[in-house]
């Protein structure tokens, strides 16, 4: 039986399985960066999403209120937000050299090339 | 100096001498000379300890907490180390003919590699505990190595892989295995008088560990991890000499029967119900092996055959059980190794004098070559074991002690295989000597002197060793009669 | 002064001078500049050292936050282990790399030599950290190091090499993150300690297995645990020889030293043994690790690759001794661990010199190196026989408290399995020793590895020998460290 109410797991799930899939299938170096990332999004989702209070306010101390979301998964992600960002310019600056290197980003055309 | 001092020498001669033969390498004279005054260095400070009636303990090191690598004598060992050293000296000067007189190459190496080789072996021969024993096994495989690979041909280099393959595989596949247990079982590996292992282990245990011991102790060709004996004939002579007679083989039946005697025990040994399976398989060695010789036409791989024969002689005799077969392998690691050597000894200098190798090129060689081919006929009377060699007694006593022990198998063996031996080996001695000579290409006499000295020596002590018999057997009673019941 | 802040000063040094170095000019200054680093780190790591064996465990509150709210830095002797082979590596390599790296990248290497201080950084941290997250952070900053520095090698599959790791490896991580989230999601703390202290009345519930499952393959990718190795064996070839060597000895072991805080130091024992099938799952990926590493060896045509190969054999062994989840296993895995890191080190040092005199590092190409570079090769034999276990090298001890171990538990299978791949790790060295003492035909001059190479390679051979004539020290240490991480669990 499948629990609604608990959607956001759902999503978590969806573009977990979305991101997976775009990292092993593709063969483009450039769409398995972006498959990459849409995996990591969906780990953060799952962070921000556990850190979530039904009724809670935003983390910002005010006069008149009780319940406040849980802010520390939020900076935890805003750490591996950075990290990821790092980890994409990089993989970036490597597709870039690569297709220096080889004319193409092509993950068969670069295992037929020998050197 | 001490008993201490000597045990030291054991090892810091052989170690110095490779260092001086390195030193001398370009000046072969000086290079011999110190070769041969290390091999005598050696003999003497083996004698002093064996005079000396004391047995120090040497610490070397302490790898892991609690696990020490010891050298200790004791009778055993000694007598190993003698039979080593002792017959180093003969083998050199028989090395010096032959490698001249072939224009070997790379002749350093082989001279510090052969020095190595017998430090190797004094190292077996006085280790106290298995660990130590399996450190110098260990060195004594891969420094004999160089030695078959002498001639670095592929045919010299794929003989050298089937050796190395063969003893490194079976050392580390089984040996170590067994010894690692022994130690986690005996929580230990020290060798003591009547076994460490009685009473710590069940009969199925102890079998399957001898299983590991026979078998992984590749050097004493127990059959099937006999092959790399065949293999390592690529190597010249005065190797062959070393493996089959002075240090390789002798090593792999002396850890056999130190295992037997000092970590098993021979009491505890009869209560193993499996003991008997690996007694079979060495008899079926025994045979099997003297039927392979039978069809060998090449003199030394017909040779190398009768080596696992006999050597599955004394792995018999000591699985046999018992004071008088125990005593029995021992003096067979004495008596196999005068005449063995004698046999390669000859066998080389055949090669060398006239270049045959095939026993079909020899008839009438005895007429060229009496010298040799009288050697040849007295170490052979020793293998099949007839009076007077050394070879008669040690037969003769290990028929006896499988007769105290009810062992109708290993007399059958015996009476069968000595019907082989002689087989094999009259022959030879009847065409050398009776058959006309088919063609002359060659005109030819003795080989170099050096080697026929050699030669001659090692045959007088086949012969003398019958006399010398009854002293070994004085040193090597209290081992066997140790942790008995009287 | 200092030395109360020894324990963070030991993770901040290397990171305050990345930035220096990377803006320093001219080819060789940053390699004598991060030499000097590798060196005060390893001073400091000896300090803590000394300090930790007096205290147990040492334990530092960045900025004075306590825990669980701020991070803690926390030091015992499994940690202390570990830091002082990173600091002993990092110092033995840099003086290499000084030559060796800044050769092959030739002008402005300062930013080559950041890149080297920040994986140095990096391990640092995921050792020095008490914090759950903060793990992740720094593994992703040693990753970014290494991915960087993989991408500098010679060829240009380096840059391919360099890329996959960075996909798999990102991967590993996020695996890791999502266990991190649901470790956190249950008990509301990240703190190493705290978690552990809240684990065992989750044991076996599905959250926490399910959590375990994902830290276990985040960090085994990293580790190189079988068959998550791939990206592996291409890394370490095409990477500049001495972060080849650097690599080699530190990165998966830093990788199993999470594993084993983990699984011992947070989920504790008394979880693991209720999660079914998890003891065995383990053993079956040790053993599939070592006999597929050394099978995939004995076919590898590059020294680099059978070395990377055989890693992935040797990760199986210290995995197994884990995976026996006992205080003699553990310490059986601790002791290999750090021995492996020796004798790994010394083999890719050694390879990195002739690749230095040779041009590169296949097989065909090294043939008759042994009687050219004698010297550099014996170093390679040494760490050769310590590979294979022979006695008196590092190697033996710890696969004789390995096989001693899983005789404990009469796992005869494994005996058999230690043993096998034992045979084949002979079979694959004796196919360089082989080649580098063959003749070729044309038979090149005597040209022996430049000191500044030969002395690290010659300094981490003789280490070999030396813990293999005397392992007592390691050994205590090994034995004190085990016992602590599992009293903490159960």
């Amino acid at each position: 039986m499948i629990d609604l109410g608990l959607y956001n797991y759902w999503i978590v799930i969806a573009l977990m399985m979305s991101g997976l899939y775009a990292l092993i299938a593709r063969g483009n170096l450039i769409r398995k960066l972006i498959g990459l990332n849409i995996f990591q999004a969906s780990v953060f989702l799952l962070y921000i999403s556990v850190g979530f209070v039904r009724d809670g306010a935003a983390p910002i101390l005010a006069p008149d209120v009780e319940s406040y979301s849980n802010p520390l998964p939020h900076v935890l992600i805003l750490t591996a937000i950075v990290v990821g960002v790092a980890t994409t310019a990089l993989g970036l600056a490597l597709a870039v050299r690569i297709h220096g290197a080889y004319g193409s980003i092509d993950d068969d055309v670069l295992d037929r090339q020998r050197d | 100096m001490s008993s201490m001092d000597w045990l030291a020498c054991l090892l810091w001669v052989p170690a110095l001498g490779v260092l001086g033969i390195v030193a001398a390498r370009r000046h072969a004279n000086l290079r011999e000379s110190v070769t041969l005054v290390t091999a005598l260095a050696l003999f003497l400070s083996v004698i002093q300890l064996a005079a000396s009636g004391e047995s120090p303990r040497w610490v070397l090191a302490e790898p892991l907490p609690g696990l020490e690598l010891v050298l200790s004598p004791e009778p055993l060992g000694l007598m190993f180390g003698l039979i080593a050293s002792g017959l180093w000296i003969v083998t050199s000067i028989y090395a010096f003919g032959y490698m001249r007189a072939k224009h070997e190459s790379h002749q350093t190496r082989f001279y510090a590699c052969f020095a190595l080789s017998i430090g190797a072996a004094m190292g077996i021969a006085m280790s106290a505990n298995l660990l130590t024993l399996f450190v110098f096994y260990e060195v004594l495989t891969l420094s004999t190595y160089p030695l078959v690979a002498h001639h670095g041909d592929d045919k010299a280099r794929a003989g050298a892989r089937t050796y190395l393959r063969i003893l490194l595989g079976t050392s580390i596949g089984l040996l170590l295995p067994a010894i690692i247990w022994t130690y986690h079982l005996a929580a230990g590996g020290d060798f003591q008088p009547g076994g460490i292992l009685a009473g710590r282990v069940d009969a199925t245990t102890a079998g399957l560990l001898l299983a590991l011991y026979v078998l992984g102790v590749g050097k004493a060709a127990v059959m099937p991890v006999h092959r790399w004996l065949p293999a390592a004939m690529v190597a010249p002579t005065p190797v062959s000499a070393l493996l089959h007679a002075v240090a390789v083989v002798k090593a792999g039946v002396f850890v056999i029967l130190k295992v037997v005697v000092y970590v098993f025990g021979m009491e505890f040994l009869a209560g193993v119900p499996f003991e008997r399976a690996l007694l079979w398989l060495a008899g079926f060695t025994v045979l099997a092996a003297s039927l392979v010789a039978l069809r060998q036409d090449n003199l030394k791989r017909l040779l190398a055959y009768s080596t696992i024969g006999q050597l599955s002689y004394v792995v018999m005799a000591a699985l046999t059980l018992g004071a008088t077969a125990g005593l029995a392998a021992a003096l067979h690691i004495a008596a196999h190794a005068v005449a063995k050597i004698t046999l390669f000894f000859t066998a080389g200098a055949i090669y060398v004098a006239s270049g045959k190798t095939e026993v079909s090129q020899l008839d009438g060689i005895g007429r060229r070559m009496p010298v040799t081919m009288t050697a040849f006929a007295v170490a052979a009377l020793s293998m099949v074991g007839l009076p007077p060699t050394v070879g008669f007694i040690s037969k003769w006593m290990i028929l006896q002690g499988a007769l105290e022990a009810d062992q109708l198998f290993v007399v059958t063996v015996l009476v069968i295989s000595t019907g082989l031996n002689a087989a094999y080996f009259m022959p030879i001695v009847h065409r050398a000597f009776f058959r006309e000579e088919q063609s002359v290409p060659k005109n030819h006499g003795e080989a170099p002197p050096p080697m026929v000295a050699a030669l001659v020596v090692t045959a007088l002590l086949t012969l003398l060793g019958a006399l010398a018999a009854d002293a070994l057997i004085a040193m090597q009673s209290p081992v066997m009669l140790a942790g008995r019941v009287e | 002064m200092i030395l109360s802040h020894a324990q963070v000063l030991v993770v901040a040094l290397p990171l305050l001078a990345v930035p220096i170095c990377a803006l320093l000019p001219g080819r060789r200054l940053p390699g004598v500049f991060a030499t000097l680093v590798a060196w005060a780190v390893l001073a400091l790591a000896l300090l803590l050292m000394q300090e930790v064996s007096a205290a147990g465990v040492l334990r530092y509150q960045l900025g004075g936050w306590a825990p669980p709210w701020g991070i803690e830095y926390r030091l015992d002797r499994l940690a202390a282990l570990v830091q002082l082979l990173l600091a002993l590596i990092a110092a033995v390599v840099l003086p290499y790399a000084a030559r060796s790296l800044s050769d092959e990248v030739g002008e402005r290497s300062g930013g080559a030599f950041a890149a080297l201080l920040l994986l140095l950084t990096g391990l640092l941290g995921i050792v020095a950290t008490g914090d759950a997250f903060n793990v992740f952070v720094f593994l992703e900053i040693s990753s970014l190091a290494s991915y960087t520095l993989i991408a500098l090698g010679r060829r240009r599959r380096a840059l391919v090499a360099s890329f996959r790791y960075l996909i798999l490896g990102t991967v590993g991580a996020t695996f890791f993150l999502i266990g991190l989230g649901l470790l956190y999601a249950l008990t509301g703390t990240l703190n190493m300690d705290d978690l552990a202290a809240r684990m065992p009345p989750l044991a076996g519930s599905p959250a926490a297995t399910t959590a375990l499952f994902f830290i276990v393959v985040g960090l085994g990718l990293k580790a190189a645990m079988f068959p998550l190795h791939q990206w592996l064996p291409d890394a370490y070839a095409e990477a500049p020889p001495a972060v080849s060597a650097f690599m080699a000895a530190t990165s998966t072991k830093v990788a199993l030293y999470a594993l084993a805080r983990f699984l011992f130091g947070v989920f504790g024992l008394q979880q693991l043994t209720e999660v079914p099938m998890l003891q065995e799952g383990l053993q079956w990926l040790a053993v599939a690790g070592m006999l597929g590493g050394s099978i995939l060896a004995l076919r590898a045509a590059d020294i680099g690759r059978i070395l990377a190969l055989s890693s992935v054999a040797q990760v199986g062994y210290i995995l197994l001794g884990f995976a026996l989840l006992s205080t003699a296993g553990v310490a059986a895995g601790l002791v290999h661990l750090f021995n492996h890191a020796l004798m790994k080190g010394a083999l890719f040092l050694a390879l990195g010199a002739m690749i230095h005199r040779c041009g590169g590092g296949e097989l065909a190409r090294l043939e008759g190196v042994g009687h050219r570079m004698p010297w550099t090769m014996a170093a390679f034999m040494v760490g050769a026989l310590s590979l294979i276990g022979v006695p008196l090298t590092a190697g033996f001890v710890g696969k004789w408290y390995l096989v001693s171990a899983v005789i404990d538990q009469s796992a005869w299978w494994l005996v058999a399995a230690i043993l096998v791949s034992s045979i084949l790790s002979v079979f694959y060295l004796w196919r360089i020793v082989e080649v580098a003492y063959r003749r070729p035909a044309v038979m090149p001059p005597r040209a022996e590895a430049p000191l500044i190479l030969l002395l690290p390679t010659m300094l981490l051979a003789l280490a070999n020998l030396l813990v293999g004539l005397n392992s007592s020290p390691l050994v205590s240490w090994a034995e004190a460290a085990s016992l602590s991480l599992l009293g903490t669990g159960s």
